[in-house]
C-alpha cells in the first residue's frame, strides 16, 4: 500500500493510520474524543484535497496502480464472461481484452485496454500499450457484435500505442485509422468509458461511440503532459503546466464538449473503493444501454456522425 | 519556423545567403547540386538531379495539379478559435497571429474543388509551415467539409498530407478532428466514391492514424517519412538506432500500407488514371 502512495494522499493516509493505532487503545474514554476528533479532522483534510486537485493530481490518480483495470470491472459487474483472442492476422495482442459478457439483463460485447500491476503483469500486458494487432483484435471483435446485435463498450485506459518498430512495421496508424473508420458506421450501439488514462491516438483508437463516459478522475487528450512539456518546453519538468494547459480532465472534457457525461468516484478515488466505482458504474451503464438500443442502427449511425462532427472551435 | 529546434545553431540566414546570391538559386540537401529557381519549378521542385522531392506547399501543388484557372478555394478564412487559451512559451493566439502574418494562410489546409483533365474533384492539401502542418479544429472541420462536397456532389476526393501530426495546442480537440474526419470518410466510402490519400514528406502522427491511411489508394511522394510515432520516440523505445529507410514511403509500399509511391511529375496523371477507373 504504502509504495503506491501520492504525495498529496500521504497527509490523509497518515492520519488515517493514525487513528487506527488509536482504536487499539479505544477502551479509554480521552481517547475516544481525540478519535473523533481526529476523523473529523480527516475528513475536513479529505475534502480539502479532493475538491481542490489540480489537472496534474488528477492524472497521477488516473495513473494510480490500485485503480480498478479493465478486468477488474468486468469481474465485478458482469457475470457468464466469454474472453475471446485474437486478430486472426497475426497474434493475440495482451495489451486489449475482449469478450461476450452479461450486464444483468443485457448481454454485450466488452473490449477495454488492459495495463498489469507489477513489472511481470505489465510487461505481459506491455503496459496497456496496443500494437497495431490488439486494434485488428478489438475491431475483429466489434463485427462479431454487430453481427450478432450486441451493443459494445470499450474501455480505454492506456499511455499510448505502442511506438515500437515492428508496430510501425505492421501498421499502427491504418490499424488506429481503420477503427475509426468502421466504428463510425458500426449498427450496433457503443459506450465509451475512459476508466484511467486517455492517451491520444491510442485511446481514440477504440473510442468512438455513441455516448463517452469519463470516470471523475481520470485524463482524455491528445499527448501525454510529460511528451507535451518535452515537446512545447523542451524539457521534460513542465508536466504540471503542461497538463494545466491541455485542460484534459473529465470536468475539462464535458465543458469542451467532448464527452457525455462524468461517472463519479468515491471520494479519494476509484482505487479506494472498488466495489462503489464499479457498482456506480454497472448503473450508469445499464441506464445508457437501455437507451440506446431502442435507436434504429441507421439513426445510430446518422446521430455518431453529427456527434463528432460537432468537435471542434473555430472562427468563420 | 519556430517549432523545431534549429540543430545547427552556426547556420544563420546570414551566411547562407552569401552561398546562393540573391535567392535565385536553392541548394539540394540531398546531392549539394546547386538550381536555378526558374529550372527548379519547371521540375516541380525535384532535383534535376538526384530526384529529391523538395517540400512545397499547397499553392504550389495546386498549380500543378488543375486544369488552369478551375481551382475554387473554399473556407479560405476560417481560422483557429483557440478553444483552450492554451499558453506555453508564447500565448497560441499569438502562435496563430503570427503564422497567419508569415505564412499568408489561416490555418494548416487549403481545400476546394477543381477540374483534373477536366474531371471535378474535391481537394485538401495540407501545408507543413503552418505550425507542422499540425491538425486542429479548423483542418479537421475544412476538411470535413470538403468531402461532404464530393459526397454531395458524388465526386472524387483527393487529400495530400503533410503534417506532425494532431495540434497540441487544441488538447483533445485536435484528437477528435480524427474521428470527426475519418466518419466523413465512410459515409463517403459507403456511397462508393473514390478517395485518393497523398501523403508527402512528412506525414506522422494523428494525420496518419486517421484520413491519410484511409485512401481507396494510398500513394507516397518518393522518400517521404510516414509514420504513427516520430523517428525519435521509436529510437528511444527499442534503445537501437532505426534500419536505413525505416518508415520512409519505400518502406511502407515494401510493408504493403501504400500503392504506390509516385514521383511528383506523375502525381496529375496517376490520379486521372486512378479516377478512370474508380469513377464515371
Amino acid at each position: 500500500m504504502a509504495k503506491n502512495t501520492l504525495d498529496f494522499e500521504k497527509p490523509i493516509i497518515d492520519l488515517e493510520k493514525k487513528i487506527e493505532e488509536m482504536k487499539a487503545y479505544e477502551d479509554n474514554l480521552d481517547i475516544k474524543d481525540e478519535i473523533s476528533k481526529l476523523e473529523q479532522k480527516v475528513d475536513q483534510l479529505k475534502k480539502n484535497v479532493y475538491e481542490n486537485l489540480t489537472r496534474w493530481q488528477r492524472v497521477q490518480l488516473a495513473r494510480h496502480p490500485e485503480r480498478p483495470y479493465t478486468l477488474d470491472y468486468i469481474y465485478m459487474m458482469t457475470k457468464d464472461f466469454v474472453e475471446l483472442h485474437g486478430d486472426r492476422l497475426f497474434k493475440d495482442d495482451k495489451a486489449i481484452v475482449s469478450g461476450f459478457a452479461e450486464i444483468d439483463e443485457y448481454k454485450v460485447m466488452i473490449i477495454g485496454h488492459q495495463k498489469g500491476r507489477d513489472t511481470k503483469s505489465n510487461l505481459y500486458r506491455n503496459f496497456g500499450m496496443p500494437n497495431p494487432e490488439g486494434y485488428r483484435k478489438a475491431l475483429r471483435m466489434m463485427k462479431l457484435a454487430e453481427k450478432f446485435n450486441r451493443p459494445v463498450i470499450t474501455f480505454l485506459d492506456t499511455p499510448g500505442a505502442f511506438p515500437g518498430l515492428e508496430a510501425e512495421e505492421r501498421g499502427q496508424a491504418e490499424a488506429i485509422a481503420k477503427n475509426l473508420l468502421e466504428m463510425s458506421r458500426l449498427k450496433v450501439p457503443i459506450i465509451v468509458v475512459i476508466i484511467g488514462e486517455g492517451a491520444s491516438g491510442g485511446a481514440l483508437g477504440i473510442g468512438v461511440g455513441d455516448r463517452i463516459l469519463m470516470l471523475q478522475n481520470t485524463w482524455y487528450s491528445v499527448i501525454a503532459p510529460e511528451s507535451c512539456s518535452s515537446i512545447l518546453w523542451r524539457s521534460w519538468e513542465y508536466k504540471e503546466q503542461a497538463a494545466e494547459a491541455l485542460k484534459l480532465t473529465a470536468e475539462d472534457l464535458l465543458q469542451q464538449k467532448i464527452i457525455d457525461r462524468i461517472v463519479p468516484e468515491p471520494l479519494g478515488g476509484a482505487h479506494k473503493n472498488h466495489d462503489e466505482i464499479a457498482k456506480t458504474l454497472k448503473a450508469i451503464l445499464k441506464e445508457e444501454l437501455a437507451n440506446l438500443i431502442k435507436v434504429k442502427p441507421e439513426k445510430l449511425i446518422q446521430n455518431r456522425l453529427e456527434k463528432f462532427g460537432k468537435m471542434g472551435v473555430y472562427e468563420e | 519556423m519556430g517549432w523545431f529546434k534549429r540543430s545547427k545553431q552556426n547556420i544563420s540566414p546570414d551566411s547562407q545567403k552569401r552561398e546562393i546570391p540573391d535567392g535565385q538559386w536553392v541548394k539540394c540537401p540531398e546531392c549539394d547540386e546547386i538550381i536555378h529557381v526558374k529550372q527548379h519549378e519547371l521540375n516541380l521542385w525535384v532535383c534535376h538531379k538526384c530526384d529529391y522531392h523538395f517540400r512545397i506547399g499547397s499553392d504550389a501543388y495546386i498549380s500543378f495539379l488543375f486544369d488552369d484557372g478551375s481551382f475554387k478555394e473554399y473556407d479560405k478564412k476560417m481560422k483557429s478559435g483557440d478553444p483552450l487559451e492554451f499558453t506555453d512559451t508564447k500565448k497560441y493566439k499569438d502562435r496563430i497571429n503570427e503564422t497567419i502574418k508569415k505564412s499568408g494562410m489561416y490555418d494548416a489546409v487549403r481545400t476546394g474543388i477543381g477540374k483534373i483533365n477536366d474531371v471535378k474533384v474535391s481537394f485538401g492539401c495540407m501545408d507543413f509551415k503552418f505550425i507542422g502542418g499540425s491538425m486542429g479544429s479548423v483542418v479537421g472541420e475544412k476538411l470535413a467539409r470538403a468531402i461532404d462536397r464530393a459526397y454531395e456532389q458524388k465526386i472524387p476526393m483527393v487529400i495530400i498530407s503533410q503534417s506532425g501530426g494532431a495540434r497540441m495546442m487544441e488538447g483533445a480537440l485536435s484528437l477528435m478532428q480524427m474521428a470527426k474526419t475519418s466518419s466523413r470518410l465512410a459515409r463517403l466510402a459507403d456511397a462508393n466514391l473514390p478517395y485518393i490519400s497523398i501523403m508527402t514528406d512528412p506525414t506522422t502522427g494523428g494525420t496518419t492514424a486517421s484520413y491519410a491511411m484511409l485512401g481507396d489508394i494510398n500513394i507516397a511522394e518518393p522518400k517521404a517519412l510516414i509514420g504513427f510515432a516520430g523517428p525519435r520516440v521509436i529510437k528511444e523505445t527499442i534503445g537501437k538506432d532505426l534500419p536505413q529507410g525505416f518508415q520512409r514511403s519505400e518502406f511502407l509500399l515494401e510493408k504493403g500500407f501504400v500503392d504506390l509511391v509516385v514521383h511528383r511529375k506523375e502525381l496529375r496523371h496517376k490520379i486521372s488514371q486512378l479516377i478512370k477507373y474508380m469513377h464515371q
